[in-house]
């Protein structure tokens, strides 16, 4: 290679697509996509505007959050999201342990395997509120709909991961203890529980910190818990209640982030 | 694993030995406890009568909802339209901000450990515990209802998110490529951008997609709160109780929900 070759040739970082006719047209189509988005985006400046002094005060509410005035009804939501949380969370793990097993390749039948796939699908696809609306207009209002939303939701989440983590486990292992001709119920006990139980129980304290978060929101539909009192809060501009019961989910939500981490730590 | 002797002094193994077994058991009896006593409660505030007259409420509203409306597919592509667009603008607006958080989270790439660092995880503890549709609740109270309320919920509620994973993703970068490109003299910028960005390009990609298929489930919802998108056309057909309708409408989210989940199940393997 001749000295004015390589003076000519400029180092270029390695695109990160490298057929350039995708990657030129996948950048030009997001550019026309974004003009199109934002030309349908209608927003209403004025609004907007006027807005921004109650935004400031809500921003405000956190410096003084009011946790007195409304405290019973603070008190009885926080109570029943944390009762919705609990139940639907056992609940859930109850059911989604035979669904996994059901759903995990290696151990179940086909025809098994397709029906337990279907139910996880379904319950991924749809929305907690959607499913919780339905149930609301089935069940009539209060907890037991958010329950059973809950625990819906969570058997989609809790039955596909196990699934996955069965799939994975070690198969010398659950050979060695079918030779010693132990019966299924037997071979699953001692051969796969083993292996994927700190990960089903750090599933499960993660899929409780879910359910919380979620279930502050069922109440917005009628579905119970602290979510109706924030609803409230808002309609009627008390932005230092609201400041108070969000403080309180963040503390809530950072508390069990930090229990289930020393859980899981402790597990391996 | 425990070994015990019986009294005629043969070995008997066991799992645990008797005291992790008493504690167990233990734990057991207080987790039951609690969730009967839970359970009680639930019940308590529960008609029970509505919940025996259960199925055939349901197949009532199966009944009416069934055939779906077709007609009325033609009202929900405009809602569709904005649906997308909340998501996908959401997702971009938080990436912006999230970027820069997670590299003042990262214990590798902040500027300071306490000064920088202990803000951006507050940031991101806080956009992470509070639900879109809160987020949603509380922007239609202060900037009025209509999709920018919508997009700016999403966008509040990814960062967290993203900043969460993206910020993993950066510590856990190799070290070796950082510390030859700044042997190579290069200024702190561009160790940014010719060590560390290559390095977590492919798991920002993956990400964003993740997170744009998740938005696209929430934004389906937020108009039930006023914040634009499906949900609106949503809320009026059930408040009319329009059950054809409603059926039509769940059944569009559901292909939308469907369908992003395969383009972003295929980009991501595409990356990886």
């Amino acid at each position: 290679m001749s000295a004015s070759m390589t003076a000519s040739r400029k180092w270029r970082k390695p695109p990160m697509i490298k057929n350039p006719l995708m990657r030129w047209g996948l950048t030009t189509g997001c550019l026309i996509y974004l003009v199109l988005a934002f030309g349908s985006f209608d927003v209403n400046w004025s609004r907007v505007y006027e807005g921004l002094d109650r935004g400031w005060q809500f921003i405000l509410a956190f410096s003084e959050p009011d946790f007195l005035s409304r405290k019973s009804d603070i008190i009885d939501g926080m109570v029943e999201s944390a009762i919705m949380t609990i139940t639907s969370t056992a609940c859930g793990i109850l059911i989604s342990i035979p669904i996994g097993l059901g759903a995990a390749r290696n151990i179940a039948p086909l025809p098994v395997y397709f029906i337990c796939r279907g139910i996880i699908a379904i319950s991924r696809a749809l929305h907690e509120i959607i499913v919780a609306i339905l149930l609301v207009a089935i069940f009539g209002f209060g907890p037991f709909a958010g329950f059973v939303t809950l625990s819906f939701a969570t058997i989609g989440f809790l039955a596909k991961l196990l699934a996955e983590d069965i799939e994975d486990t070690d198969r010398s292992q659950a050979e060695a203890i079918k030779a010693t001709g132990a019966s299924w119920w037997q071979w699953v006990t001692y051969g796969i529980q083993p292996q994927v139980m700190p990960r089903l129980i750090g599933l499960s304290m993660y899929r409780l910190d879910i359910n919380f978060r979620e279930s502050a929101i069922l109440g917005l539909v009628g579905a119970g818990g602290i979510g109706a009192t924030l609803n409230t809060a808002f309609d009627r501009y008390e932005f230092d209640t609201a400041a108070a019961i969000i403080i309180m989910i963040i503390a809530i939500v950072m508390l069990l982030e930090y229990l289930s981490g020393v859980i899981r730590a402790r597990l391996q | 694993m425990a070994i015990s002797t019986n009294k005629n002094g043969q070995k008997i193994w066991a799992v645990r030995d008797r005291n992790t077994q008493l504690t167990r058991w233990f734990v057991y009896f207080v987790a039951v406890a609690l969730i009967v006593y839970c359970w009680q409660t639930i019940s308590e505030a529960t008609t029970w009568f509505f919940v025996v007259d259960a199925p055939r409420i349901a197949g009532d509203i199966g009944g009416r909802a069934m055939p779906p409306k077709w007609s009325y597919i033609n009202e929900l592509w405009e809602p569709l339209w904005d649906t997308i667009n909340i998501a996908t603008i959401g997702t971009v607006l938080s990436l912006i901000i999230a970027v820069p958080v997670a590299f003042m989270a990262a214990r590798n790439t902040t500027p300071h450990q306490i000064l920088c660092r202990w803000p951006a995880l507050l940031i991101i503890v806080s956009s992470r515990s509070i639900n879109s549709l809160i987020w949603a609740l509380l922007l239609v109270a202060i900037i009025g209802p209509g999709i920018f309320a919508g997009t700016i919920a999403i966008a509040l509620r990814s960062i967290g998110f993203c900043a969460k994973l993206l910020y993993e993703a950066i510590e856990e970068i190799d070290e070796k490529q950082v510390e030859a490109i700044t042997a190579t003299g290069a200024s702190r910028w561009q160790v940014m951008a010719y060590a560390i960005v290559p390095q977590i390009m492919p798991s920002f990609a993956g990400i964003t997609v993740f997170r744009w298929d998740i938005n696209i489930r929430e934004s389906t919802v937020l108009g039930l709160v006023g914040a634009g998108g499906i949900g609106l056309q949503m809320q009026s057909s059930l408040s009319v109780l329009a059950w054809p309708q409603v059926s039509l409408i769940l059944l569009v989210i559901f292909a939308a929900v469907i369908l992003s989940e395969m383009v972003s199940a295929k980009v991501r393997a595409a990356i990886i």
